[in-house]
C-alpha cells in the first residue's frame, strides 16, 4: 500500500513542479526539468568539493598501473635514445573534455621529457590542438627548467582527414620508431591502426579514450589502458593537482548517488512488475 | 589581462550554452545556431594556421634532408589541390574531383582496409586464455563470431540468441558502467573549464 501512496505523492509533486516551471516562463522546456535538477545537483557537489575547507585534507587515490608506468615509459625512451610519441586521436577537438584531460596529461609528459632530455613528438589533426599543445609543452619545458630543449616543430598539424592522419602518424611511428607511445584522447577507427603499428615497432604503449568501442582495441593492442574516468583522473594522480583531485572526489560522490538511484529504480520497477502495474518510469530522464 | 578576458568569455558562453539547452524558445534556438555558425567560421580560419604549419615544417625538414621524398609529395599535394580547385572548380569531371576520386579516396580506403588485418593480429594476441577472465573473453568472442556466420547456427541453432544475450546484458552492463565514469569525468572537467578552475586550454599553466 505504501508504494502506491508514495508513487501518488511523487507523481503529484512532479506534475506540480513541471506545470509551475512551464507556466512561470515559456522559455523553459519542462521536459528537461529532471536534467536541470541533476545538473544543478552535480554543480553543487563539484563546487562543494572544490571550495569547502574540509576538502583540504589529503587525497588517497587507488593505484593505476597505466599511470605508474608513465615514468618507466619515458625513462625507457631516454635510455634507448628514441623519441616519445604522443597523439590525441582524430575524434577530438579542444571543446571536448577528453581533450582537456589529455592536455593535462601532456603537460606532465612534456615536463618529464624536458627533464630527461628526450624528444617529444606530437602529431595532431587539428590546428587549434596544435597551438594549445605547443603552449602547454612550452610551459612544461620552462617549468622543468629546460626551455631551450623545446622544439615547436615537433608538435605539428598533419591533416584533418581521418585516414590521412592515421597514415601520417603510422609513417612517423615507422620512421622514428618511438620507444614509448601515448594514445590519449578521442579516437575513432584509426585507434587500432595506430596501436598495432606502435606494437610492431616494439613501443611501450599507454592509451586511454572516451570511446568504449575503441577501448576494446586499446586493451588488446596496448600495454596499459586507462579505462573510463581514469583518463580524467590521470593528470591529478600524476601531478597531485588539487583542483583535479577534488573533481575526482566529486565524481565519486556523484557515482554513489547514481548507484543509489539505480538501486531504488530497480526495486521500484520490480514492485511495479510484481503488482501488475504499468511502470511509472519517473527515474528515466 | 588576456587570460582574464578569455576566461570571462568562456564563462559567459558556457553559461549561455548551458541555459539555452533547457529552452525550446525560438530566441534560444537562434542563439544556439548563431554560436555554432561562428564556431564553423573560426574553425575555417584555424585551418589556415594548420596549412602554414604543414608548409613551414616540411620546408624546414626538406632543407635538413629528412624524409625528402615524402615531404616533397606532401607539399606537391598541398599546392596542387587548391590550384586545381581555383582554376577548374570542384564540379564533377573536373581535375580536382578526378584527383580526389582516383588518388585521395583510394589511398584513404587502403589505410582503412589495413584495419581488417590489424583486427586479426590484435585478436590473435588478445584472445589467449591465460587466465579465467581471458578465457571468458575468448569464449564470448567465439560465440559472437560464430553467431554472425552460417556455421554458428548450424552447430547450435540458438547461437544467435546466446550472442544477443551476451551483447545486451553482461557486455552492455560493463559498457554502461564505463560510460557513467566517462560521463562524470566529462561533466566535472567541463565545469572546471566554465568556472575557470581548469586553464590548460589557454596554453601553459595555472
Amino acid at each position: 500500500m505504501w508504494e502506491l501512496e508514495a508513487r501518488f505523492v511523487l507523481s503529484m509533486l512532479w506534475h506540480y513542479v513541471a506545470v509551475t516551471a512551464s507556466q512561470a516562463s515559456p522559455w523553459f522546456d519542462a521536459d528537461k526539468l529532471p536534467t536541470l535538477i541533476a545538473a544543478l545537483i552535480s554543480i553543487i557537489i563539484v563546487l562543494y568539493t572544490t571550495y569547502h575547507r574540509s576538502s583540504r585534507e589529503k587525497f588517497k587515490m587507488r593505484e593505476i598501473a597505466g599511470l605508474k608506468a608513465v615514468e618507466e615509459a619515458i625513462g625507457r625512451a631516454t635510455e634507448m635514445a628514441r623519441p616519445v610519441l604522443y597523439t590525441p586521436g582524430w575524434g577530438g577537438d579542444i571543446q571536448r573534455p577528453t581533450t582537456i584531460a589529455s592536455m593535462n596529461f601532456l603537460s606532465h609528459v612534456a615536463g618529464k621529457t624536458a627533464a630527461y632530455d628526450c624528444t617529444l613528438v606530437y602529431p595532431t589533426h587539428d590546428p587549434v590542438l596544435m597551438a594549445v599543445a605547443q603552449e602547454v609543452a612550452r610551459e612544461s619545458y620552462a617549468r622543468a627548467g629546460y626551455p631551450d630543449r623545446f622544439r615547436s616543430e615537433n608538435i605539428s598539424y598533419v591533416t584533418s582527414s581521418q585516414f590521412g592522419y592515421a597514415a601520417a602518424v603510422d609513417g612517423i611511428i615507422s620512421r622514428l620508431k618511438p620507444a614509448s607511445i601515448f594514445l590519449l584522447g578521442t579516437f575513432e577507427a584509426e585507434s587500432l591502426i595506430l596501436a598495432e603499428t606502435g606494437n610492431s615497432v616494439g613501443a611501450i604503449q599507454i592509451a586511454g579514450t572516451d570511446s568504449t568501442i575503441q577501448l576494446s582495441f586499446f586493451i588488446v593492442a596496448c600495454d596499459y589502458t586507462l579505462i573510463g574516468e581514469e583518463l580524467f583522473a590521470a593528470s591529478g594522480y600524476l601531478s597531485g593537482d588539487r583542483s583535479i583531485l577534488t573533481s575526482v572526489r566529486a565524481q565519486d560522490i556523484l557515482k554513489v548517488l547514481i548507484g543509489l538511484l539505480l538501486v531504488i529504480a530497480v526495486i521500484w520497477s520490480t514492485i511495479d512488475a510484481l503488482s501488475g502495474n504499468a511502470g511509472s518510469g519517473w527515474w528515466s530522464f | 589581462m588576456d587570460r582574464k578576458v578569455a576566461l570571462g568569455v568562456c564563462f559567459i558562453f558556457g553559461l549561455v550554452m548551458f541555459a539555452q539547452y533547457f529552452s525550446q524558445h525560438p530566441a534560444a534556438r537562434s542563439i544556439n545556431q548563431a554560436i555554432l555558425e561562428y564556431w564553423q567560421i573560426i574553425f575555417a580560419f584555424t585551418l589556415l594556421v594548420g596549412v602554414v604549419s604543414v608548409f613551414k615544417n616540411n620546408v624546414v625538414q626538406i632543407r635538413r634532408g629528412q624524409d625528402r621524398s615524402y615531404r616533397l609529395i606532401t607539399l606537391a599535394g598541398l599546392v596542387a589541390m587548391p590550384f586545381l580547385a581555383l582554376i577548374w572548380g570542384i564540379k564533377a569531371d573536373m581535375p580536382f574531383m578526378w584527383v580526389f576520386e582516383n588518388i585521395q579516396a583510394p589511398m584513404q580506403s587502403t589505410v582503412f582496409a589495413l584495419l581488417a588485418f590489424f583486427v586479426a593480429s590484435a585478436s590473435f594476441r588478445g584472445f589467449r586464455a591465460r587466465s579465467v577472465p581471458a578465457a571468458i573473453l575468448l569464449l564470448s568472442a567465439l560465440i559472437i563470431l560464430l553467431s554472425r556466420s552460417a556455421v554458428g547456427t548450424f552447430i547450435f541453432p540458438q547461437m544467435t540468441e546466446v550472442a544477443d544475450w551476451i551483447r545486451h546484458y553482461p557486455s552492455m552492463s560493463a559498457r554502461r558502467a564505463i560510460l557513467i565514469g566517462i560521463g562524470l569525468g566529462s561533466l566535472t572537467t567541463s565545469m572546471r573549464v566554465i568556472l575557470g578552475i581548469e586553464r590548460t586550454w589557454l596554453g601553459g599553466g595555472k
